[in-house]
C-alpha cells in the first residue's frame, strides 16, 4: 500500500475511534454506551495491529473488548431499574450530570488543557532523536531470554517483577470481588441453537488457548490472551445456562487462583537458594521455566476473569459448602 | 518525526481528554467506570504510538509489554469496580 492511502486509512480509523469514544460517553442510555464501548475496543485492536503491535492487539480484542465488555454489559443487565424523577438516589442512577453549566465548562475546559499540555509535550519530545538503548539491548540479549518473542521476553524475564505484581494486582482484585458478595444466580438454559454453537465453541477456545499459550515463545501471544480466551470459554458456557462453567470447586479453585502469582514466586525464590539474583533464569532453562510459568499464570487469570464475571464467589455443589450456607446465612446477594 | 506516530499520539491525548471529561463530570457510577476505561485507551495510544518506529522497523517492545500490563489491570479495577457498585445499589435497595 502507497503512503497516501495509508494516510487516509489512519485518518478514518482514528476518526472512528475517537467518534466512537465520544459517542459512548455522550449517551445517557448506559447499555448503548457499553456496547458502544465495545465497538472502541475492536476498532483499538486495528489500530494496535497497524502499528505493529499483534500482542497487545489480541490482548486487546479479548480482554479490553470482549471480557471489560461482557463485564460491563452482565453489570447493565443487573442494573435496578431507574428511580422515578425527583427521588433521594435519583442521579446515582441516571446518566445526565446533576451539576452546573459553569461546571462543565470548567472541566472541559481542564481536559482540553491536560491534553494540550500533553501533546505538546510529546511534539517536543518527537522531534528530538528517539534514545534506542533499551530496544537495542532488548535485541541483544534476546538470545539468552529463553523466548524470541520480545513482548514476552520483557514480560516473563526482563521484566518479570512487573507480571509478577500484575499477577499480585489480579489476585487482589478477585479477592475483593469475592469480599463484596456471592456470585449471581446463572442464566436460563439457552435455546438449541446456541446450545449446539456451544458445543462447538468451547473445545475451540481451549484449543485456541493452549495454542496462544504455546506459541507466545516465538510470535504474538502469550498467557494473558491464552487465559482471557479460556475464561471466554467458561463465560460462553455460563451464558448457556449451565451450572458446571469449568471451574474447579472450594480449595481447587483456590489453588487455581493462586497459583499464578504461587509459582512465579517459587520460581524466583528456588533461583535465590540456587544463588542467583531473584527471576533471573539460568539462560539453558529459561524457556522451560517462562513456559511454566505462563502455564500457571494463564490458569490463574482465566479463573480470576471468570469469577470476575460471576461477580462473587460461586456457590459450590460440594457438602462443605452447603454447611457453610447454613452457618453463615447470608442476608442478601 | 513519524506523520503515523504524531496522527495516532494526538488520537490517544484526545481520547484521554474525553474519558477524563466524562469520568469527572458523569453522575452514573457506570458510565464513570466506562469513562475511565476510555482515558485508559488513551495512554495506551500514546504509549504504542511512541513505540511505533515506521513501516518495516521493528518497534520498541517495552511499551508493549506496559499496554499488555496495563490492560490486565484496567480489566481486574473495572471487575472490582463493578462488583462495589453492585453491593452500593444492593444496599440501597435495603433502605
Amino acid at each position: 500500500m502507497n503512503t497516501m492511502s495509508l494516510l487516509v486509512f489512519d485518518g478514518l480509523l482514528l476518526l472512528s475511534i475517537v467518534g466512537l469514544a465520544w459517542a459512548s460517553l455522550a449517551t445517557t442510555d448506559i447499555r448503548r454506551g457499553v456496547i458502544l464501548f465495545i465497538a472502541f475496543g475492536l476498532l483499538l485492536a486495528v489500530a494496535w495491529g497497524r502499528l505493529l503491535a499483534p500482542d497487545v492487539a489480541l490482548a486487546e480484542a479479548a480482554i479490553g473488548a470482549g471480557l471489560s465488555g461482557a463485564l460491563l454489559l452482565a453489570a447493565v443487565h443487573r442494573q435496578p431499574r431507574p428511580l422515578p424523577p425527583g427521588s433521594a438516589n435519583d442521579s446515582m442512577n441516571r446518566g445526565t450530570a446533576a451539576v452546573s453549566m459553569a461546571v462543565r465548562w470548567a472541566v472541559t475546559l481542564l481536559s482540553a488543557a491536560l491534553a494540550g499540555t500533553l501533546a505538546w509535550a510529546l511534539l517536543h519530545a518527537f522531534s528530538s532523536t528517539p534514545h534506542d538503548m533499551l530496544p537495542r539491548a532488548i535485541s541483544g540479549n534476546l538470545a539468552a531470554s529463553g523466548v524470541s518473542n520480545p513482548v514476552t521476553a520483557v514480560l516473563l524475564n526482563f521484566r518479570a517483577y512487573d507480571t509478577l505484581l500484575e499477577l499480585a494486582v489480579l489476585l487482589t482484585a478477585v479477592l475483593g470481588i469475592f469480599s463484596l458478595g456471592q456470585a449471581t444466580p446463572g442464566y436460563r438454559p439457552a435455546g438449541p441453537i446456541f446450545d449446539g454453537l456451544v458445543r462447538w465453541l468451547v473445545p475451540v477456545l481451549i484449543l485456541m488457548a493452549g495454542y496462544l499459550l504455546w506459541v507466545g515463545a516465538h510470535a504474538p501471544g502469550g498467557a494473558f490472551q491464552a487465559g482471557a480466551t479460556l475464561a471466554a470459554a467458561g463465560v460462553v458456557l455460563r451464558l448457556a445456562g449451565r451450572s458446571r462453567i469449568g471451574l474447579p470447586d472450594g480449595f481447587m479453585l483456590r489453588i487455581v487462583m493462586a497459583a499464578g502469582v504461587g509459582v512465579f514466586l517459587l520460581v524466583g525464590l528456588s533461583l535465590l537458594l540456587l544463588g542467583r539474583p531473584f527471576l533471573a533464569y539460568p539462560p539453558a532453562w529459561a524457556g522451560a521455566l517462562i513456559l511454566l510459568i505462563e502455564t500457571a499464570a494463564m490458569l490463574s487469570i482465566a479463573a480470576t476473569l471468570l469469577l470476575a464475571f460471576l461477580g462473587g464467589q460461586p456457590e459450590s455443589t460440594g457438602v462443605k459448602a452447603a454447611a457453610n450456607r447454613q452457618r453463615e446465612e447470608l442476608p442478601r446477594c | 518525526m513519524l506523520t503515523t506516530q504524531i496522527l495516532y499520539a494526538l488520537a490517544g491525548c484526545v481520547i484521554m481528554a474525553l474519558g477524563l471529561r466524562g469520568a469527572l463530570l458523569h453522575a452514573s457510577l457506570l458510565q464513570r467506570i466506562v469513562a475511565i476505561n476510555v482515558m485508559g485507551a488513551g495512554v495506551f495510544m500514546l504509549l504504542i504510538a511512541v513505540a511505533y518506529r515506521g513501516p518495516g522497523l521493528p518497534p520498541d517492545p517495552v511499551p508493549h509489554a506496559l499496554v499488555l500490563t496495563g490492560i490486565v489491570v484496567a480489566v481486574s479495577a473495572t471487575a472490582l469496580a463493578l462488583a462495589l457498585v453492585r453491593r452500593l445499589h444492593a444496599e440501597q435497595d435495603d433502605d
